[in-house]
């Protein structure tokens, strides 16, 4: 009794005390000051000695790899992590109870976000599991005849949205299972899994401003879609996923997809808004600048624009003060360029030269000015150094050169 | 008793949330992504990038490489009359090791004659540079470019030789 009186009052001496709140980020450029640098992630040439007081960190323009924690959520998680920390799965006593309270809570936001019924929805570590539980398991469960579609709603890399209601349609006539990874859709374009005739959906809690360890998967029960679980043990989540719902991740989850569902008109205004500036400016002031992708069934949030003549990755190391990420080979571990601008068909050496610019939410305009500022700077020193735009320059056509190598 | 408890389990909390570094620690397994200082101060002060007369005798140009593969480079060298680079330009389509790597090699070359250039090995490029094992071949790309001026000057001055011995 003690105890729980003295968590109350420490976390509201936490609410009240001038901490981490006060130096809230503002709107605008955003310098962040870090106060432990040995362990500094900038590697920056200009740091001077290991034990400097603050590091400026670079602007966040890659949101489709994760996103920040949205404060609201934050907050919604906060007493699920020192207060309210029992077993949801616990019958026996209130810490249980109201733990499971809260999850079956976060259930029906997550469902009331995509129009399903809070018992489809079962908790899992991210869209990864989910994917996997309804891939792999589902060929594992059923009949020999039955086949599945598997397809993305909008692709992480170019932004590309699926015509998912008209595939949806094909597959209910054909009776054939449908399963889509909504991971960078949910939240962002509105999704329902009626409308949309959706048997499977895998939702991830990090790509809509939720923390991170967290997902979900749709599984409908009308008709009844059966799948085998990918790990067995307590048979909690009606089976299908054994292991202790985390409550403080599903709280946040579902208070992100509830955010999610009061934002995203806004959210989506915003961001296109912002999207179409940085296009814009990048196109009208530089030339020989591709958008992969379909322009019309786009979401706005992901841009992947190939830098003709410029390698994606010595334009990343340029842009140092700013996160973003690329399609080019030597990003990659593997050496290979992205196999989504490969599959649509896009040149080689565009695919090198492909850089993927991310909007979100709390994106500014002041951060999207000064990304194009940069971008348009370096990528033309870059071009001076580049031998293939001197070559272009003088008239050359580099398609019947041959090259040494292959 | 349990009012100490509760300090502890204040200050604890306190601490948990206030003083816990915000910055996780920095990834070390992925040193590819972290990129030297060296390499990043050949593009910040790039020396030596540009082009020499192509069509001139004492120019060799070398031009390696393929866009396809992400990796183009072209090296030029000037050399005087007693066989001494005297003067040499590079660009370079590719990553900041590539550009560093192409950068160093023009570095090296000035001032050596044909011959000690040859022997500049793309594992001196790859050592001074601190190039990960996932960037050596932009220093191997790097010896080809110098390889290849090289043997593009040694080309141009073969029908001179001729036309002295015919003499």
């Amino acid at each position: 009794m003690l105890l729980r009186t003295a968590w109350r009052r420490a976390a509201a001496a936490v609410r009240a005390a001038p901490g981490p709140r006060s130096e809230a980020p503002a709107r605008g450029l955003r310098l962040r000051v870090v106060d432990n640098a040995p362990q500094s992630a900038v590697p920056s040439d200009t740091a001077t000695a290991p034990d400097v007081e603050s590091v400026l960190r670079p602007l966040y323009m890659d949101v489709q790899a994760t996103t920040p924690l949205d404060p609201r959520v934050l907050d919604a998680m906060l007493p699920y992590l020192v207060n309210y920390y029992g077993n949801p799965h616990s019958r026996t006593h209130a810490y249980g109870w109201e733990s499971e309270a809260a999850m079956e809570r976060a259930r029906q936001q997550v469902a009331s976000l995509i129009g399903a019924d809070p018992r489809e929805i079962i908790f899992t570590s991210g869209a990864t599991e989910s994917n996997n539980i309804a891939v792999k398991e589902l060929e594992a469960a059923i009949q020999p005849d039955t086949s599945l579609v598997s397809v993305m709603t909008v692709n992480n890399e170019i932004g590309v949205k699926q015509p998912i209601a008209e595939i949806g349609q094909i597959c209910s006539s054909r009776r054939v299972y449908f399963h889509t990874d909504a991971a960078q859709a949910v939240g962002k374009i509105p999704l329902d899994v009626n409308d949309m005739k959706i048997d499977l959906m895998s939702i991830s809690g990090h790509k809509i401003y939720g923390p991170k360890g967290v997902g979900a998967i749709y599984i409908r029960r009308r008709p009844r879609v059966r799948v085998e679980a990918l790990q067995s043990g307590g048979g909690q989540e009606r089976g299908m996923r054994s292991g202790t719902v985390p409550t403080p991740l599903v709280v946040g989850l579902g208070a992100a997809c509830e955010v999610a569902q009061q934002e995203m008109e806004y959210d989506h205004k915003w961001i296109s808004k912002l999207a179409e500036r940085l296009t814009k400016k990048i196109m009208n002031s530089l030339p020989d600048v591709v958008m992969n992708g379909d322009p019309e069934h786009h979401y706005p949030g992901c841009i992947n624009l190939s830098f003709a003549y410029v390698e994606g990755e010595s334009l990343l190391m340029a842009l140092k003060d700013v996160a973003l990420s690329s399609g080019s080979a030597c990003t990659s571990a593997s050496l290979e360029p992205s196999y989504v601008l490969r599959a649509i068909g896009t040149d080689e050496d565009l695919a090198h030269s492909s850089i993927r610019f991310g909007i979100g939410r709390f994106t500014t305009e002041e951060e999207v000015d000064y990304t194009v500022e940069k971008c348009i700077h370096h990528v033309k020193r870059l071009r001076e150094m580049s031998p293939l735009w001197e070559m272009v320059q003088d008239g050359i056509d580099l398609k019947s050169i041959k090259w040494t190598q292959h | 008793m349990a009012a100490a408890g509760a300090g502890r389990l204040r200050r604890a909390a306190s601490a948990l949330l206030l003083r816990s570094p915000r910055v996780p620690p920095r990834e070390l397994s992925a040193p590819a992504r972290l990129y030297h200082k060296k390499v990043v101060d050949h593009y910040e002060n790039p020396r030596n990038v540009g082009s020499l007369d192509k069509t001139s005798k004492n120019v060799g140009t070398g031009l390696v490489g393929a866009p396809a593969c992400g990796d183009v480079m072209k090296l030029q060298i000037q050399v005087d009359e007693q066989g001494k680079i005297v003067d040499a330009r590079f660009k370079t389509f590719g990553c900041g090791s590539a550009i560093a790597s192409s950068s160093l090699a023009t570095e090296w070359v000035k001032g050596k004659t044909v011959e000690e250039a040859l022997t500049i090995k793309n594992t001196d490029i790859a050592k001074e540079l601190c190039l990960p094992p996932v960037k050596l071949h932009c220093s191997m790309l790097a010896e080809d470019a110098i390889k290849a001026a090289l043997a593009d000057y040694k080309l141009k001055q073969e029908p001179k030789k001729g036309e002295a011995e015919k003499k």
